[in-house]
């Protein structure tokens, strides 16, 4: 099978859905002849022309907000935000507005609308511009919310929410916009809600989301050779929740961590951590673990930022330690 | 009272029944809760009626309009009915919402009504959109985004006259100036001129008397037409009076506003009022013609109300339907 990264599969992704339907657009800060800064979104304008692939002003709510109007009204709006951290700056327009307008009107309007974002410290950007807030969305009732963790899921995942018919918040990793993975060529649309083993294993479940699946992939590959097996999962989307999954692997292998690079606390490994213990607490050998990036602002200097995200040497750690029975305190 | 395009008599009386319509209906809603009867708070439109059926009587039911927490007025000049208006307010399952937006949410997309909104400012991006839609999928629709002086301190304003102004969209913004921000008078909290700030962008800003329906309806008509045809977007500040306080629980209120002040306009600047003189000494309709429709309306809104107090709330089943769309 053909390899592309995921900047082309988000790429390939978005033609194929402009060229199927016309009412989809893109808008955000320098999308079209620039691109976007990662570039992923190279040559769409001239396929499209800029009244679909619109340049805006560096005005994030006000972009956002358009969108949500452009979707109640019959379009269907890719708002490009530049970096989620932005993601601050919309608060109202998609918490207040987007998320709550089919329900405040009792299903008569809907918004379907995508916003592409992005995830991911260790690119040495410091605090404003390395956070993973995909949590803080997901808390949100009204909100679909999807973590792509390769070129395959990136195109997949956006096709879906492209169709979907409510706003849906796609963040994609940073570091992996250059990553090639097999993406088969054609049209293939992968389900929201729907979990993906990875790899099956017995000893222990590591639950992993976008950038954070690659991390407990090289996990079980260490853990393989201490003679641990691991299952490897990825939710997909953490709204909706493929909660039935993630409990059916914790039921089998009885120890289960969950590891997301969004800050620990009141986060997603937080949620899917306590689900677990809620549903499959008769069949764990230990409480289900949570490794998150830890509560503090992202550091510029190297030394001080590789160390507030999981690895994959300490994710094999506490995994060793779970299988062992020891008592132990998450990262 | 300026002349405009509406010549028709029954046009004129439909503005006037129009008027009337908002002022029953909020005379009621405010009954509602006075007697207890209505759930949570309410704004009150009265003494704004020509704003809204000014503006919407030069609207097709296509266009679009987006609303506010006052915005009772909005919906109905839009078209809507009493009787799911009232249930809404009462959290009824024949609501517009089925009950689970009440005042400050009421959507009726079926006569181009987006909503109200409960963020001050919150619809301005919304309504921008609706127009830069209507230039997408190539219709001829226009959206007003109805707000209050108010609103204008928000920065969200100026980010989407910005882009309306660069991309030319069929939007209006109608600035309804009624001289206070909540519970505060705007001239203290706004600097320099609120249309001076739309020219800024180059969009062509009027202001007119808001309590004067046919001037509103002459540049109204005037400005959708051109909306129409490309050469928006424009921006309308309306001098307004709103004659009950921020909200219907907002009673004493001479700490910002005094007495005397609030008897001027109700008294000498009523829209309903100087519409029906001008009605009159034009021989258009004579006082017991406008006395019938106010009657009509009356009996109309009384029916409404009763049949919303009688109407049945949603199931409990319903809380979680409608969190997501199909």
């Amino acid at each position: 099978m053909r390899e592309i990264t995921l900047s082309q599969a988000v790429n390939e992704a978005l033609a194929e859905e402009m060229r199927r339907d016309p009412t989809v657009f893109i808008i955000g800060e320098d999308v079209a002849e620039a691109g976007t800064p990662f570039k992923v979104l190279s040559g769409l304008v001239e396929e499209f022309g800029t009244h679909r692939v619109v340049d805006t002003p560096i005005a994030e709510p006000g972009f956002t907000g358009i969108a949500v109007g452009a979707a109640m009204t019959g379009t269907r709006p890719v708002v490009d935000l530049m970096f989620g951290d932005f993601l601050f700056l919309i608060m109202d327009q998609l918490c207040n507005q987007a998320a709550k307008t089919h329900y405040m009107s009792g299903g008569k309007l809907n918004v379907p609308l995508v916003l592409r974002t992005n995830l991911g410290a260790t690119r040495r950007s410091a605090a404003q511009h390395s956070q993973s807030l995909h949590a803080l969305v997901a808390h949100i009732p009204g909100l679909k919310v999807a973590l792509p963790s390769s070129a395959y899921e990136a195109k997949g995942l956006m096709k879906t929410a492209i169709r979907d018919n409510n706003p849906v918040v796609i963040f994609e990793d940073k570091l992996m916009y250059q990553e090639k993975a097999p993406v088969p060529e054609g049209e293939f649309l992968i389900p929201f809600g729907v979990a993906n083993v990875l790899r099956e294993g017995h000893d222990i479940t590591l639950i992993g989301t976008s950038s954070m699946v690659q991390v407990c992939a090289k996990a079980a590959d260490i853990l393989a050779k201490d003679g641990i097996s691991a299952e490897v999962i990825d939710p997909r989307t953490i709204v909706p929740l493929d909660e039935a999954a993630l409990v059916k692997s914790a039921k089998k292998t009885s120890r289960v961590i969950v590891v997301d690079e969004g800050h620990q606390s009141f986060g997603v490994t937080s949620e899917i951590a306590s689900r677990i213990n809620e549903k499959a607490f008769y069949h764990l050998d230990a409480p289900a673990l949570r490794m998150g990036a830890m509560d503090v602002p992202v550091p510029f200097s190297p030394a001080l930022e590789d160390i507030t995200v999981p690895t994959p040497e300490g994710v094999a750690e506490a995994a060793r330690k779970l299988v062992r029975g020891e008592m132990i305190h998450a990262a | 009272m300026e002349n405009g395009p509406n010549t028709n008599t029954d046009e004129y009386l439909r503005i006037y029944a129009q008027m009337a319509r908002i002022r029953t209906f909020e005379d009621n809603a405010n009954q509602l809760y006075l007697s207890a009867k209505m759930p949570g708070l309410t704004h009150m439109y009265s003494g704004q009626e020509a704003v809204a059926v000014g503006i919407c009587e030069a609207l097709r039911t296509t266009d679009k309009v987006t609303s506010t927490h006052r915005g009772h007025g909005h919906c109905v000049a839009k078209g809507a009915n009493f009787k799911e208006m009232f249930c809404e307010l009462l959290g009824k399952e024949e609501g517009y919402c089925r009950g689970k937006g009440g005042s400050m949410h009421i959507a009726d997309q079926s006569n181009g009504n987006l909503g109200a909104n409960a963020i001050v400012g919150g619809s301005m991006g919304i309504a921008t959109g609706a127009a830069f839609s209507a230039k997408l999928l190539g219709t001829d629709d226009v959206t007003v985004c109805f707000f209050g002086d108010g609103a204008t301190a928000q920065g969200l304003l100026y980010e989407v006259m910005n882009m309306a102004a660069l991309w030319k969209l069929p939007v209006i913004y109608a600035c309804e100036n009624n001289g206070y921000s909540e519970y505060t008078k705007t001239a203290e909290i706004a600097a320099g001129s609120i249309t001076a700030r739309a020219e800024a962008f180059g969009i062509e800003a009027h202001t007119v008397d808001g309590q004067d329906v046919l001037a509103v309806n002459a540049l109204s008509e005037r400005l959708v037409a051109r909306a129409r045809r490309g050469e928006g977007p424009f921006f309308i500040e309306l001098m307004t009076y709103r004659y009950h306080g921020h909200h219907v629980g907002d009673i004493n209120r001479e700490y910002y506003r005094t007495k005397d002040e609030e008897k001027h306009w109700r008294d000498d600047r009523d829209p309903i009022t100087l519409f029906a003189r001008h009605l009159m000494s034009e021989g258009i309709a004579t006082a017991e013609d406008l006395d019938a429709i106010r009657a009509g309306i009356k009996d109309e809104a009384s029916a409404a109300v009763a049949y919303a107090l009688a109407a049945k709330y949603p199931d409990v089943s319903e809380v979680d339907m409608h969190v997501y769309a199909a």
